[in-house]
């Protein structure tokens, strides 16, 4: 089932990376926004306020974490939910990111299926606005 | 019966000095003497010859008891520090 | 012409002379001008070991044994020298702890045991009893012999009448008057007797002085020197053996035991214990004392050989005694005044002895025999007795008289059977059982009272079955069986061939059985079982006295007292005149003007107790102490084991700050250990995250572009080809990254195999300048190279300088900017290498990138805006190879003016 209207945000710096997600997301028929960096990636979710943001931990500039708490600190982004993506696997890391404020983390590699799965739950759960 | 209540106590010690090597030379005099007074060398002069009209063990025998004594006396008096 | 009468009357004259001096000595001593605080008065003193036996003893064995008779001055010679170490020591320890006795000093080193106090004694006063019988046997002799003046007669059978008929008898009487005038008129709490000593060692120049008048009589006046007796007696058959060391003592056992034995006796008599160490004002005297004794004992055996040659020449016929050619010769030749002088030679030599003997004697038995004795019998009730003093004194005068009658005793029961000299043997053969209890408690802190008990017991055992049995069956008082057969006829207890041992002279026999079997017991008891704490207190005190100031001691108390108890309790025994005199010097020491203002401390009742140690014996003393002082229940045992406790305690805190120390060292070393590896530990975590994410990013593409083109059949072609080269260029990076680990992986850890071969330089740049070129092609980079015409070959493993040209090369393409951007390489030989430089115009490296880029996964170039060209771990791989192959890497560059790449390898040594 392809939801429409739903408004989600990359940021990811490795471009592969970016370009599969923005593939995918687009192909279920989510409307996708990209950022290559963390700087970026804040004045697009300032401006656009997604419904779903996925950070890659690992970004330059800003990372992952802050993003996240920057996110739940800002009273605008309440609702948004926050999806991670780890790539060193570090146990440490998926528990601080959620810590900070993510709703869910995915490990690199991951499953296509797997990925919008978790997009689609995490958007099931977000009120229409 | 009343009077005030002693604790003990423990002294120490001081090292005393003292001439160093007279003990060590008095206890080699002490060595020569028995090798001097005992049975080889006795046997070595217990014969019956004369030195200086005088036997020669007697000769012998206060000679180096003699001799002995000066020893004893010159480390004594020697290594006395004042 | 001499007549009974005036001997007398010469005689006592002689003893007055003795009590003048004396008694001026003593004089001077309470003025504080001592007359003996002279080294050659000691020196003197200490010649009171020459007695009667000396004075006519030596030359009756000299006459039947030779040159034997020698071994006995031999001995203390030899000793002599040792008294440095040995009676220095105990000279010490004796001040140091009030020791006024040998028995007290035994008993005060295992632990003040009046056990042991007691057991010397009886020791000492068996063992010497043959002794003073001897000095009464050379006195009535001598005295028989003078009378008969200028006949000469052999006294008839000697104890021929016990005690009132027999002269002997009232010569032991007198000389127990003499005694006791001497030395008992009132007590000394140190024992010291001056005047006594004044008396002695005027005795010694008495006896010397005779001696040699007779020895010079008979050597010149009698015969005509030296050679002339010799020579003479070198013709009589007889005479011969003498010269040597022939005759019945001329074996040289003997001769070791005899130098031994005597080695000892000049220690452990009592009477040499008494002038040496109690009666010693100043240690320093013993320095001249080492040598001067020894002269005087040489001086005085000069003529003993002559005198027997000769007097043995003179009587052919052997009706003389040869134990009195001294007093004979003269006699004989008629020489009243030289014969007088002799006797009174010979007197002088045996009062001496038998006083200062009966003196140190009448003392142990006083302070350690009896009195512990009369402490222990609660009926008496001693403590309440007010005035000890006069008991005191009654009991040692007792002990005198004793004594010397037991000596008269002997006298009649054996002085037939022996010659002068034997008697005193057997007396060494009792005091030498003190050795092993000494001189091994002066220098082994392990031996124990047990062991000391036992090894006493059994040698004097062994001294009594061996020796003075003996003399009562050789003189007829025990059957003559006992001897040539033994104890209930057993053979091997044959008294003197004990166990079958044959061979020895009768004081080697004893000297042998007797030390085996006190040295033996004595070390394996004490090696079976531990000193109790006193002991062991007392017996440290004693083996490191010479390594303490003297004057120091353990002061151990806890109790109560006052200072007017002390003062009472002291009275009681020194008598109150005494005691206050003794106090009121003792308070001038603390700094007090008054007895009464002495502080009550442990130091005043240490000092109470060791002047009642001179009185009665220091384990006596300790008694009366405790019962003045309100002990709390502390006693010494109590006290040691805390001193032990403490002692550990202190070794244990000693040991512990030790460890402390130790453990601070290692937990800083380990510290920083900990910090090193903790560091590597969190490199290892970063190179390993690191790692992983490099590998995880790759790979999440080929993935996620794998599933997207499974899944997505309909998509457009030129998608499809976009995403499969996606695949398949990651999957090249991500080969590319795993290969470049394991490839420093094995550079880093040393592994890997490096082939070395021999190539041109110039021939690998041009290669590698073509493997590269379509890179440059595509970035639009003009490359050029300047090689020099010709370049020394070098060594290397040819690949690995591959890896490093291609790395350089393509880091200078991807960094330049396409279509400006110009590289050029350029080789040039240097000092002893060879050098390549790698030069772009790229954007330049910062200098702060400059030292990050040879670090692993590091890159140059702004984070935020530049995406990263490579792994990052090119250049450290480049670095390990260059490192590796023994060169240099660096970059030199600056922002916007391009960066140069450079590193050197060396050139193979040029062989001569």
């Amino acid at each position: 089932m392809t939801p429409s209207g739903r408004r989600v945000l990359i940021v990811e710096d490795d471009h592969n990376i970016l370009i599969s997600l923005k593939f995918l997301l687009e192909n279920a028929g989510y409307d996708v926004l990209t950022a290559s960096d963390g700087v970026r990636g804040w004045a697009a979710l300032e401006e656009h306020q997604p419904d779903l943001a996925v950070f890659d931990i690992m970004l330059p500039a800003l990372d992952g974490y802050e993003l996240c708490r920057r996110v739940r600190a800002s009273p605008k982004l309440q609702t948004m939910k926050i999806l991670i993506l780890s790539a060193r696997g570090l146990d440490a890391e998926v528990a601080k990111g959620l810590q900070m404020g993510a709703d869910a983390y995915l490990r690199k590699p991951f499953g296509t299926r797997e990925f919008l799965e978790t997009v689609g739950l995490l958007l099931v759960q977000t009120p229409y606005q | 019966m009343s009077g005030p209540v002693i604790r003990c106590a423990i002294y120490g010690v001081l090292e005393t000095m003292q001439p160093a090597l007279k003990g060590p030379r008095l206890a080699a005099l002490f060595m020569l003497g028995v090798l001097l007074f005992n049975y080889p060398l006795l046997q070595l002069f217990a014969h019956d010859g004369m030195i200086f009209g005088l036997p020669v063990l007697y000769c012998y025998v206060f000679c180096a008891w003699a001799a002995l004594i000066g020893l004893m006396a010159m480390v004594v008096e020697r290594s006395e520090q004042p | 012409m001499l007549t009974g009468g005036m001997i007398v009357v010469v005689s006592f004259a002689y003893v007055g002379l003795l009590f003048a001096i004396a008694a001026y000595g003593d004089r001077r001593a309470d003025t504080g001008r001592s007359l003996i605080a002279n080294p050659y008065i000691y020196a003197l003193s200490l010649a009171v070991y020459c007695t009667s036996w000396t004075f006519y003893g030596s030359v009756g064995r000299a006459a039947t044994g030779g040159m034997g008779f020698l071994a006995i001055y031999i001995g203390p010679t030899l000793m002599a020298a040792l008294w440095w170490v040995l009676l220095m020591k105990m000279i010490r320890i004796s001040k140091a702890n009030r020791i006024t006795s040998i028995a007290d000093f035994v008993a005060s080193r295992y632990g003040k045991s009046p056990l042991l106090g007691g057991l010397v004694t009886i020791i000492a006063v068996v063992g010497i009893v043959p002794y003073i019988a001897l000095q009464l046997k050379a006195i009535s002799t001598s005295f028989s012999i003078i009378l008969h003046y200028p006949g000469i007669a052999m006294p008839e059978k000697l104890g021929s009448q016990l005690f009132v008929g027999d002269n002997t008898f009232y010569i032991a009487m007198l000389l127990a008057a003499f005694t006791i005038l001497f030395g008992t008129r009132h007590l000394d709490a140190s024992e010291r007797h001056e005047g006594l000593v004044a008396a002695i060692a005027f005795e010694s120049v008495v006896k010397l002085a005779a001696f040699l008048a007779v020895g010079l009589f008979v050597t010149y006046g009698i015969y005509n020197g030296f050679t002339d007796i010799f020579d003479r007696a070198a013709q009589d058959i007889r005479l011969q053996t003498l010269i040597t060391l022939g005759g019945e003592s001329g074996n040289y056992g003997s001769w070791a035991s005899l130098t031994l034995l005597s080695m000892f006796a000049i220690l452990f008599l009592p009477r040499q214990f008494q002038v040496a160490v109690v009666e010693n004002v100043d240690e320093r005297h013993l320095n001249k004392a080492i040598w001067l004794f020894p002269l005087y004992l040489l001086a005085i055996n000069i003529f003993v050989l002559p005198i027997a040659l000769g007097g043995l020449l003179y009587f052919p016929s052997g009706g003389v005694d040869a134990d009195t050619f001294v007093l004979t010769l003269p006699i004989a030749e008629k020489q009243a005044a030289l014969a007088m002088l002799a006797f009174i030679g010979g007197l002088s030599a045996a009062t001496g002895m038998g006083i200062v003997e009966t003196i140190a004697l009448s003392t142990m038995v006083c302070n350690d025999l009896v009195m512990p004795l009369l402490l222990r019998l609660r009926g008496l009730r001693l403590n309440e007795r007010r005035d000890l003093s006069q008991l005191l004194l009654g009991i040692r005068r007792g002990a005198i008289v004793g004594i010397l009658i037991l000596g008269y005793v002997y006298f009649y029961l054996a002085g037939e059977a022996y010659a002068l000299v034997s008697i005193g043997l057997i007396s060494f053969s009792a005091v030498a059982q003190f050795a092993p209890a000494i001189i091994l408690g002066l220098f082994w802190k392990g031996g124990t009272r047990q062991g000391a008990i036992w090894g006493l017991s059994a040698g004097f055992a062994i001294w009594i079955y061996t020796l003075l049995l003996p003399s009562f069956a050789k003189s007829g008082w025990l059957p003559a069986t006992f001897l040539s057969q033994g104890l209930w006829g057993i053979e091997l207890l044959k008294p003197q061939q004990l166990f079958g041992l044959q061979g020895l002279d009768e004081i080697s026999h004893c000297l042998f059985w007797s030390l085996l079997a006190n040295a033996g017991l004595y070390i394996a008891l004490s090696l079976a079982r531990t000193a109790d704490a006193a002991e062991h207190a007392q017996a440290t005190l004693f083996v490191d006295a010479t390594r303490h100031v003297p004057g120091a001691g353990s002061r151990f108390w806890s109790g109560s007292a006052s200072v007017n108890d002390l003062l009472t309790l002291l009275g009681r025994f020194l008598g109150p005149d005494r005691a206050r005199e003794a106090l009121a010097a003792y308070a001038r020491v603390r700094g007090v003007s008054e007895v009464n203002a002495i502080p009550a401390d442990a130091d005043t009742v240490h000092h109470a107790e060791s002047l009642l140690t001179g009185a009665i014996g220091s384990a006596s003393a300790r008694v009366m102490i405790a019962s003045v002082v309100d002990e709390e229940p502390l006693g010494i045992g109590e006290v040691m084991h805390i001193i032990d406790e403490a002692s550990q305690v202190l070794a244990y805190s000693r040991q512990l700050e030790q460890q402390s120390r130790e453990l601070e060292a290692a937990t800083n070393e380990l510290r920083s250990a900990n910090l090193r590896l903790t560091e590597l530990d969190q490199l290892k975590n970063d190179f390993i995250s690191t790692v992983t994410h490099e590998l995880r990013t790759p790979l999440t593409s080929i993935r996620a572009f794998s599933e997207i083109l499974r899944d997505n059949p309909a998509l457009d072609m030129a998608q499809r080809e976009n995403f499969l080269g996606i695949i398949i260029r990651e999957s090249e990076r991500l080969t590319r990254l795993i290969n470049q680990v394991l490839d420093l992986a094995k550079l880093e850890s040393g592994g890997g195999e490096w082939h070395a071969i021999q190539f041109d330089m110039r021939e690998l740049i041009h290669e590698s300048l073509r493997a590269t070129s379509q890179l440059f092609n595509d970035n639009h980079v003009t490359i050029s190279a300047t090689l020099p015409d010709a370049a020394p070959e070098i060594i290397a493993d040819r690949d690995r300088v591959m890896q490093v040209m291609q790395n350089l090369l393509s880091n200078a393409a991807k960094f330049c900017a396409p279509h400006r951007g110009r590289v050029t390489v350029a080789l040039a030989p240097t000092q002893g290498a060879l050098r390549v430089d790698i030069a772009d115009n790229g954007p330049g490296i910062s200098t702060e990138d400059q030292a990050v880029i040879f670090e692993k996964f590091r890159q140059a170039g702004d984070t935020l805006t530049d995406k990263p060209k490579g792994s990052g771990l090119g250049l450290a791989i480049c670095k390990q190879i260059v490192e590796h192959l023994g060169g240099q890497l660096w970059v030199v560059s600056a922002p916007g003016a391009g960066a140069t790449f450079s590193f050197t390898l060396p050139l193979p040594e040029v062989r001569a």
